[in-house]
This record gives C-alpha cells, sequence and structure tokens, in this order.
C-alpha cells in the first residue's frame, strides 16, 4: 500500500525554498478563489483584474515596479535581521522617521538646485531609521527589552509624530490647512526612468541593496557571524562573537533600509510630507522577507509579487469591486500559508510502498 | 468629584477589553505559546461581534461570535505552530496580519455605523452609595465579569492540578510529554482559550466601549495586551494591575484634552505607547523579576521524541 513519509531532511535542498514559496503561493490562489467566489465574482475574472490587468499596461507595470521598490529594499534589511533572530517588526516607523528626516532637508533647501540634494536626503532618512530602530537595540541590548514589542511601539510614535509635523511645524504656510507640507523643488525628486509611469530612480536603491546584501551573506564574516549568532547564541558566544553586536547590526541594517525607503516615498511618488506615507509596506515586508526564503534572490521575486497584490487590488477594486481588504487578506493568507509548508524545509515527504512508518526526531535547535 | 467619578468609573471600562484579551494570552503564554497575534484576533472579535450586535439587537450573542470567530483564527495559530512546527512569532505576525484584514472584510459594510450600548447592570442599592455607587457599580456585566475571570485564573493556574498541567508544559515540553500528558491539546487548548478572551475584549470594545465599528479600531490594543503579560511578570494580579493602570492612562489622556491643556493632541496619543516602553524597559532590566515567571519554553516549537 503506498503511503506518505515523513522524514526529516538531512541535508538542505537547493530547491526546497523555491518548492515552499510556490506551495505558499499555490494555496492562497485556492484559497483567493473561495475569497473571490464569497464576494459573488468567478474566480477567473478576479485573478484577472488581480494578476493579469497590471501588467496590460504600461502604468499597470509601472505602478507595480513603483510599488516593488521600497518593500524591496526594506525586505532585504529586514531579512538580514530575521536570519540573526532578531525581530524588528517597527520597519514602518523606520521608514517614516526616514522620510520625515530626508523631507526636513527638502524643505530646508526648498530652493536648491544640488545634485547633492537628493543624495544628502537618501543619507540622512538612512540614518533616521538607524536611529529609530537604534532605540529598540539599545533598550534590547542595555535592558533586555522585547525588540518585537519596542519596534512596534515606536511605529506608533512615529505615525505620530508625522502628523505632529505635519499639522504644525512643517506644515505648508501657503496649503491652505491642509496636512501637509510645501511640494518639494525638481532636485530634491528622483528622476522619472519610465516614460508614462511614475517609476522612478529610488527603484535602483533597492537593487543595489539587493547586491550587498548578497555580498554580505554570501560572502562576508560578519554577515556569517550573524546567522551563528541566530541560529545558536551560545556556540557564537563561544566563538568570541556577541550577541549584542548582532541585536545593533540587524535593528541599524534594518532600519537604514527603511529610512532609505521613506525617502523613496515622499522624494518619488509623493514629492511631499503628508499623514499617508505608506500603505503598510513595514508589514508587507515582513511577508516579502519570508516569502523570499531570507534569501536576496528571492525576496526581488517576493517583493514583486506582493506589489503585484498592491496594485492588482486596486484594480480590482475599480474593475470588478472587490473592497480593498481583500489585498490585506491576500497578503496574510500568503506568509500563513508559507509557514505551514516552510514545514518542507525540515521535512521531506516520501512514498513508501511498505507499511506505515512516521518516523521523526527531535527539530533542528530553533 | 465629578472628573474622579467620570476617571475611576472610566478606568474600569477602558480595562475591560484589555483585561479580558491579557488573561487569555496569560494562559496561552503560560503553556508555552508566545501568540503575538492578539491584535489580529481583537480585530476579528471587534468586527464580527458589532455586525452580530448590529443583525441580531443582542449583545450576548455577540460577545460569543465575537469569541468563536478570533477562536477560530486562533486555531490557525495553533495549527502553524503545533502541526506545522513552525516559529511562533512569525505566526503570530502572521494571524495578526491576517485578522486585520479580514476585520477590515467583515466590517465593511458596517464602516462609521453605531449600535446600541451594552446595557449597564441595575444594582438599587450599591448604586446608589454616593460618589462609590456611581464609579464602581454603574457598570455593565462584564466589567465585573473581567475581575471574576482573574480571579479564576489566577485559582486555576496557581491551586489546581489543571494549572499546574498547563504550567509544567510551559516549563518543560518534554518532560510533560514523557510524563504522559498530550502536549499538543493542552497547548491547542490554550492558545484557542487565548482566542476567545481575545475575542471578547475585540467585542467588547466595538459593542460596549465605544459602540461603533470603525476599520483599524483596536488601534494597537494587542500589542499592549502582549506587553501588558511582560509588565505583569506573568503573574494574574500584576497583569491586573497593569490593566487598570493603562485604563487610567487612556482616561487621563481624555481628561487632559477636556480641562484644556495646551498639549498636541499627537503628544497624547503617543503617550500610552512611550510610557509602555518606558515601562517594558525598567522591569525587563531585572533578569531575576523576567526569569521566575517567564515560562522556561515560552517561543518554542515543541516536537515529541517517539
Amino acid at each position: 500500500m503506498a503511503r506518505f513519509k515523513i522524514e526529516p531532511r538531512t541535508e538542505n535542498s537547493l530547491f526546497a525554498p523555491l518548492l515552499v514559496s510556490s506551495i505558499a503561493i499555490f494555496l492562497t490562489a485556492i484559497a483567493g478563489s473561495g475569497l473571490f467566489l464569497f464576494y459573488g465574482k468567478s474566480p477567473s475574472a478576479g485573478f484577472h483584474a488581480f494578476f493579469i490587468e497590471p501588467l496590460q499596461s504600461t502604468y499597470g507595470i509601472g505602478e507595480v515596479l513603483l510599488k516593488m521598490g521600497p518593500l524591496l529594499l526594506i525586505a532585504q534589511g529586514l531579512a538580514i535581521g530575521f536570519r540573526a533572530k532578531v525581530w524588528n517588526i517597527g520597519a514602518e516607523g523606520q521608514l517614516l522617521i526616514g522620510a520625515i528626516c530626508g523631507g526636513y532637508l527638502a524643505i530646508l533647501f526648498e530652493g536648491s538646485s544640488s545634485p547633492f540634494l537628493l543624495v544628502a536626503m537618501v543619507v540622512v532618512g538612512a540614518l533616521g531609521g538607524m536611529a529609530w530602530a537604534g532605540v529598540a537595540a539599545w533598550l534590547k541590548v542595555r535592558f533586555n527589552a522585547n525588540e518585537i514589542l519596542v519596534t512596534f511601539m515606536m511605529s506608533s510614535i512615529a505615525l505620530q509624530l508625522l502628523y505632529f509635523l505635519v499639522t504644525g511645524p512643517l506644515k505648508d504656510p501657503a496649503g491652505f490647512n491642509f496636512p501637509q507640507s510645501i511640494t518639494f523643488g525638481e532636485a530634491a525628486l528622483f528622476p522619472i526612468i519610465m516614460e508614462d509611469t511614475r517609476v522612478n530612480a529610488s527603484l535602483f536603491l533597492g537593487l543595489f541593496a539587493t547586491v550587498i546584501a548578497w555580498v554580505f551573506i554570501q560572502r562576508s564574516l560578519l554577515g556569517y557571524q550573524l546567522i551563528v549568532g541566530g541560529l545558536a547564541p551560545a556556540a557564537s558566544r563561544y566563538a568570541g562573537f556577541s550577541a549584542n553586536r548582532s541585536v545593533w547590526m540587524a535593528l541599524l541594517i534594518g532600519g537604514a533600509a527603511a529610512g532609505a525607503a521613506g525617502v523613496a516615498e515622499v522624494a518619488g511618488p509623493l514629492g511631499m510630507l503628508q499623514r499617508n506615507i505608506s500603505p503598510g509596506y513595514g508589514f508587507a515586508a515582513i511577508i516579502v522577507a519570508f516569502l523570499g526564503g531570507l534569501n536576496p534572490i528571492g525576496i526581488v521575486l517576493s517583493s514583486a509579487l506582493m506589489a503585484l497584490i498592491y496594485v492588482g487590488g486596486d484594480f480590482a477594486r475599480l474593475s470588478i469591486g472587490l473592497p480593498s481588504a481583500v489585498t490585506a487578506i491576500f497578503q496574510g493568507m500568503l506568509l500563513t500559508f508559507y509557514l505551514a509548508s516552510s514545514f518542507l524545509l525540515t521535512h521531506k515527504l516520501r512514498f513508501s510502498t511498505t507499511t506505515v512508518s512516521v518516523k521523526s526526531t527531535p527539530e533542528a535547535a530553533e | 468629584m465629578e472628573p474622579l467619578i467620570f476617571i475611576l468609573a472610566g478606568t474600569l471600562a477602558a480595562a475591560t477589553p484589555l483585561l479580558y484579551a491579557a488573561l487569555g494570552e496569560l494562559v496561552a503564554e503560560k503553556s508555552g505559546m508566545l501568540n503575538l497575534g492578539v491584535e489580529g484576533m481583537m480585530a476579528v472579535g471587534a468586527a464580527s461581534g458589532f455586525v452580530i450586535v448590529a443583525l441580531t439587537g443582542s449583545h450576548a450573542l455577540g460577545f460569543l461570535g465575537g469569541a468563536v470567530v478570533a477562536m477560530l483564527l486562533s486555531l490557525v495559530y495553533a495549527a502553524l505552530t503545533i502541526v506545522f512546527l513552525a516559529n511562533q512569532v512569525a505566526s503570530g505576525l502572521s494571524i495578526g496580519i491576517l485578522g486585520l484584514g479580514i476585520s477590515a472584510a467583515i466590517g465593511k459594510e458596517y464602516e462609521g455605523t453605531t449600535v446600541t450600548t451594552f446595557a449597564k447592570l441595575d444594582l438599587p442599592i450599591l448604586s446608589d452609595i454616593p460618589f462609590l455607587g456611581r464609579a464602581i457599580f454603574d457598570q455593565d456585566i462584564l466589567v465585573y465579569g473581567a475581575i471574576a475571570l482573574a480571579i479564576l485564573i489566577w485559582y486555576l493556574l496557581e491551586k489546581t492540578k489543571l494549572g499546574l498541567i498547563i504550567r509544567a508544559v510551559g516549563e518543560s515540553p518534554h518532560s510533560s510529554h514523557v510524563l504522559g500528558y498530550n502536549v499538543a491539546l493542552i497547548r491547542l487548548s490554550c492558545v484557542a482559550f487565548g482566542g476567545a478572551m481575545a475575542g471578547i475584549g475585540g467585542a467588547y470594545l466595538s459593542t460596549a466601549y465605544t459602540p461603533l465599528w470603525a476599520d483599524g479600531m483596536v488601534a494597537g490594543r494587542g500589542w499592549i495586551v502582549v506587553a501588558l503579560i511582560v509588565f505583569g511578570t506573568w503573574m494574574v494580579p500584576r497583569v491586573m494591575f497593569g490593566a487598570y493602570l493603562f485604563g487610567a492612562l487612556t482616561l487621563l489622556e481624555l481628561s487632559i484634552q477636556g480641562i484644556g491643556f495646551n498639549v498636541p493632541s499627537q503628544i497624547l496619543s503617543a503617550s500610552p505607547y512611550i510610557i509602555t516602553i518606558v515601562v517594558l524597559a525598567i522591569i525587563s532590566r531585572n533578569p531575576i523579576l523576567i526569569r521566575q515567571k517567564s515560562p522556561m519554553s515560552l517561543g518554542e516549537t515543541f516536537k515529541a521524541n517517539s
């Protein structure tokens, strides 16, 4: 009788991460069909609106690339921290602080035409994001305060700070009392790189981060230490690597990436500081990082998919009237199914023709 | 006198949703399950509770429905962590995100609408006591229910065999397994209980505390609940104290605005988070306090050796 057999994997499989992400996407598609039916739409119409329509026009493709940029950038930063088991879930707040810091420069040097203004904005934004995440790192190292809770709370504080600034000190005096800053000058904006779209040069920041992340993880001792610190804190202490340094590095890298992504938003499609800067990129990037298997190349693919879900959600709302909550549910389902199928990263299913024997051994240290 | 009555009465009401969710999360964590999805579970509880009250007019059904829906979501977490051995932190985040999406979908048609608030108990003699009567005894039954539940949970965890088993599973799932306890079932039950309580907390928020539905109305309370467990160093009385302190803080925020202090509203809105971080740091710096009562296996996936 042919039965499944569950066995632990004895060696890493090259294909397992790809398989796991594919299964997660497949299961999300099945559950998504159910969701479309629930809203009285045929699954084919739903999938067409969500995943085909955005790719049928230059505008749609442009929007996908536009949304992919910040997701890619933030997820590359977060993935490095997640590998070290440092849970930065406050990238959303670090993004906002980056946007505020970079945006403040743009407001300060309103009339500037210097090509260095934009560079300075990105640097200052990244530093701002680092500083915001650094608070969590300091509290973790100095007081042992849980970084998950602190980074989340810091996000909520960042949002209030943004509201305060755009309704107060940084409000456009000639803006009819709208909660927004002045429109940035030309020199403070990323140039458009694709005609008839909003895709701008900030996309290169994400691609650049991908290369850096790949080199960092694959080739550097520092990256190796970070991973060892996450997998086996005791072993890494024995080898002389400091766990505290892992915490600092993980959070600072994640904060810098998110801060730069914030500048990319305000110096890109928005062109000003306003109340709504990010449609939850900081949280969506957590899903992107996992779905990409915490692998720099995988994250390029998963950020494209997540961007497509964002844009597809807008298309589906306009063309077949699906509520925008569907986008959020899709995102949550992707992560949920990914985690369920990631079982296959450590175990394999095999057909066996003998009697049933479910063998199991202790899990590798989590 | 009037402002004091307002603050005292308001504190009890504001703390109630936090207390339900926190007691549920405490039980789950005592069994070793760090469920970070409280925000999402409270949100689906709030949305489904609200919709049920709007449709049926029955608050009892609303609380029950909110509890059931949030419990179902918590079972997704249980499946991920117990069956598929997924990381607890990531699984909690996952149902947190999923829950916020589902709550938005459930509440979509009801955005901005209101329901009748949950009736307060009429306690003829007690509520006639000057001052205290109106502050403490002019509340709905769930406010007292939360206090009763806290006592019950404390008794259960500290004084009963079931409590001992739950704590043993949280301390050392391997030893508990060897002793013959069904670790998976116990953990699943504790997570389900946590989900149900988060659902009641959420439903209380949307049908009693502020009887309206607005997307995102849980507004970070789920995360404050998780922080409350650390504040309370995994002990029921301290968690309870933390919840009421937090309720008072919420009210203080409202009253400062009412009195007309010239403080930007954003600083007031951010203050709960700032205070949470400060208290979290103060409490966490004492390793003895944290280690004494925090379950040893908290956050670790367990797989039976056989």
